[in-house]
């Protein structure tokens, strides 16, 4: 494959994934309706509501500054930022990639986070700042869980990039089932956590008091929650790709093929999010740090194990 | 020759008001703490305006273990020596008072309007309000906690669910709730100022929406106590007919509860399906009456539709389908250890508080009081065919949500009993005049507990007076007490768990 072929391949799969991710709250929420025994809202409905939402005006309360208005296109813009930096499949290179970019990939995140945080006490609601001190307690303490299981996945394939863990990842597939496991359950309990899913956060709860990520965003409308509602879809493509490309590391040879098995197994991800909403309640909030602190723990025995292998 | 301070009837029996006695403030407190102090339970207390100055403060105190009400009464100008500090359960009944009829109990703790209405009597009021002044729902001083890392937060009266408008205050340290301050009101549609001069045509409809899901429980409580005033028989097939439609009413909610609860915690099966079962409770009911909230059902001296055979066969077996779909959705919240790390241990009330304050209904039960209106003071079929009380000892949302479980095998058995049985005869009676200077209390067992009505009728059988407690009305401090030092992300589970009425508690 000539390089302009790989950057052709890294460009086509960078679209599709803008254009797939709002599949995936679609899927989650069907499993969750065959589970209830219920017909579901369409596999579609975020599409439906992303063009209804961006035809519509917005309202800003007199509170609120510019903080507030910027943070809905600096989080979607960082989340796109994230994405370009992951493989579309474990074959091909990212659109962008450099050594280190681990770093940089898990810290795109963050700046999305502090955009959000920021504008939720810029409207200087009650409801709004609790609902931000909660995400950046789970965010401080989910974030050396994801730094240390990327790293675990950089030590284990000599490689400091996202791109080049994608690519040792699938030609060496399951150098060490014990730290991909560890790691792939730390990675979980992340993608939980951070995309606000039962059992860390309730994505349908309309109860103030409770929410985390939806209480944050409850004075946007129209375009801006558009921008949140993709971002966050974005966000949980990303997630999913990176248990994707460690735990199905598909190469058959065949371009079309290889994807096809990525894409699946994002959908897979999105089932099993689906699943586990279906099947469990939603901690208290004072259990969510042990359940991080945990999947620290875990992915630092990754790390360990990565270390010691010899 | 009377020498009792206070007269004892049954609940639903009628006495002639100048029987009741009429004593100096002084007796009538004491009266009043002395029976509170022995397993009495106040039920009701309110004032009615006698002549120019003075009001007549009634108080209705429900012996559970006796099995009869204990009435007694006395007359105050301007203000009198507050009840509360040595009975709580007068805490709200208090406030009422002063709001209504501008008489300051003094040394109450709290005072403050409960419902933000202009005062009854015309040239007083309790807290020196001009007569232009608007009077705002909710627009008070609250009660605050200072300090540099408290914060305060308001919610409602627009809630981000559909439900009706309450409005609550949390002096928060962090996560953990330091005090919990409740304000309604905003429902006031002044139903019994509406009454006076009533029985007429509109009577039952007020009554029937005085708390819109309890319509049942307030159109049975009604009807008892205008039949018991003007004497009227009504049938033992209507009576068991009310009884019926009281617990399909009490099954629809509480189906609906345990799912609300399972909702509030993110358990979806339970959620969904519960959603649905009450609903097919629902249905049962319309099957019956045609509407599926039970209005134009319970009309004075019996009811409206009868059970054919054809019917009952009908809903016998849905009830079956319901029950066994409850039963299973309902089984999967004690076996998940998500649901149960959720509902344990939070909000708990303790059986000490639960009857000091006066908790009425499941929310007491749960407490692991044994005290069900059905059992202790039953009234129309009730006397015929008992319910056994359903109790768990924890106080906390497991144990009001186990006790809405049992409740509802305890309906079930219920309604399956009185279809079998059902006695043959008319359902309906006419209901003639209510009795003159007349005073009947009736008590009923809504899903959410006791409904306490009373009615007082002028030298033309009229009523003079007429006062409906609601189960709320006495559980809503209880519910501010369960959230103290309670993290607040589970004020909504709490809140479900009580299920309180605000129309109920606002009238």
């Amino acid at each position: 494959m000539s390089d302009f072929d790989k950057f052709l391949m890294a460009q086509v799969g960078f679209i599709a994934a803008l254009i797939l991710s709002p599949l995936i709250p679609g899927i989650i929420n069907r499993t969750k309706a065959v589970f209830a025994g219920r017909q579901g809202p369409p596999l579609l409905q975020l599409y439906y509501d992303l063009f209804k939402l961006l035809r519509k005006g917005a309202v800003y309360s007199n509170t609120t500054t510019w903080v507030f208005r910027a943070a809905p296109i600096v989080s979607l813009s960082a989340v796109i930022g994230v994405l370009m930096l992951i493989p579309c499949t474990g074959a091909t290179p990212a659109l962008i990639s450099f050594q280190g970019d681990i770093i940089f990939f898990a810290y795109l995140f963050g700046i999305s986070r502090f955009f959000t945080v920021t504008a939720a006490l810029d409207t200087g609601s009650a409801f709004e700042g609790m609902g931000a001190s909660r995400e950046v307690l789970y965010a401080a303490l989910a974030e050396p869980a994801f730094l240390i299981a990327l790293s675990s996945l950089a030590c284990l394939n000599n490689q400091i990039s996202i791109t080049g863990i994608f690519i040792a990842s699938t030609a060496n597939p399951f150098a060490n089932i014990a730290v991909i496991l560890l790691v792939a359950v730390t990675l979980t309990i992340v993608l939980l956590t951070e995309n606000c899913r039962v059992p860390a956060d309730d994505p349908n709860t309309h109860l103030e008091l409770t929410m985390i990520h939806e209480v944050m965003v409850l004075d946007y409308g129209g375009s801006d929650l558009a921008y949140i509602l993709y971002g966050s879809a974005l966000k949980l493509w990303a997630f999913a790709s990176i248990l994707v490309a460690i735990v199905l590391p598909a190469r058959t040879g065949s371009l079309f093929l290889d994807s096809a098995v990525f894409v699946g197994g994002i959908f897979i991800v999105a089932v099993i999010v689906g699943v586990i909403e279906s099947t469990m309640a939603r901690f208290r909030l004072d259990k969510i740090p042990k359940m991080l602190i945990a999947a620290a723990a875990l992915s630092a025995t990754a790390l360990l194990l990565t270390i010691t292998r010899g | 020759m009377n020498i009792s301070p206070y007269i004892s009837v049954f609940n639903g029996e009628t006495v002639k008001l100048e029987n009741v006695p009429v004593l100096d403030f002084e007796e009538f407190r004491e009266t009043l703490l002395s029976l509170n102090g022995k397993n009495g339970r106040l039920s009701s207390l309110f004032g009615m305006p006698v002549e120019y100055n003075m009001t007549r403060i009634f108080a209705i105190i429900a012996k559970d273990r006796l099995g009869n009400l204990c009435i007694l009464s006395t007359e105050v100008g301007d203000s009198y020596k507050s009840l509360t500090p040595d009975c709580p359960q007068a805490h709200w009944f208090e406030r009422e008072i002063a709001e209504q009829w501008g008489i300051v109990p003094e040394g109450h703790p709290w005072l403050k309007p409960i419902r933000f209405h202009k005062p009854y009597s015309e040239d007083r009021d309790a807290w020196k309000r001009k007569e232009d002044e608007e009077i705002l729902p909710c627009v008070t001083d609250y009660y605050k906690v200072d300090g540099e890392e408290i914060h305060e937060v308001a919610v409602g009266p627009v809630h981000a669910g559909i439900i009706e408008p309450g409005h609550f205050r949390f002096q928060c340290h962090g996560e953990t709730v330091f005090n919990l301050e409740i304000s309604l009101g905003y429902q006031h549609r002044g139903i019994e100022r509406k009454l006076v001069g009533a029985p007429d045509g509109k009577t039952i409809h007020y009554m029937e929406t005085a708390a819109g899901d309890t319509s049942i429980g307030h159109a049975t409580a009604y009807c008892e106590a205008l039949e018991s005033l003007a004497k009227c028989n009504v049938p033992l097939r209507a009576q068991a007919i009310r009884g019926i439609l009281l617990e399909l009413e009490r099954l629809a909610n509480h189906a609906g509860d345990l799912g609300a609860l399972a909702g509030d915690v993110a358990y979806l099966p339970t959620s969904s399906f519960c959603g649905r079962i009450r609903g097919d409770y629902l249905n049962i009911t319309a099957l019956i009456c045609g509407n599926r909230f039970g209005r134009n059902v319970i009309r004075p001296g019996g009811v409206m539709f009868d059970i054919d055979n054809e019917m009952k066969a009908e809903i016998l077996k849905r009830l079956d389908a319901a029950f066994k779909d409850t039963e299973n959705a309902v089984d999967l919240l004690w076996d998940n250890p998500s649901v149960q790390g959720r509902f344990e241990e939070c909000g708990k009330l303790s059986r000490e508080l639960c009857t000091k304050i006066g908790t009425v209904g499941p929310a007491a039960r749960a407490c692991g009081v044994e005290q069900d209106v059905r059992f202790d003071l039953p009234s129309g079929i009730f006397r015929f065919a008992q319910i056994s009380v359903s109790t768990y000892h924890t106080g906390d949302v497991f144990s009001r949500a186990f006790v809405r479980m049992m409740e509802i095998r305890n309906s079930v058995k219920f309604i399956r009993e009185q279809l079998a049985n059902l006695p043959e005869g008319k359902i309906m009676e006419p209901c003639g005049k209510a009795s003159a200077d007349s005073l009947t209390v009736t008590l009923a067992e809504g899903w959410r507990g006791e409904i306490c009505h009373t009615a007082i009728t002028d030298s033309k059988g009229h009523f003079e007076h007429y006062k409906i407690v609601d189960p709320s009305f006495h559980n809503w401090f209880a519910l501010a007490n369960v959230l103290k030092n309670e993290q607040i992300y589970n004020f909504p589970l709490c809140n479900k768990s009580f299920n309180l009425s605000y129309c109920g508690h606002d009238l």
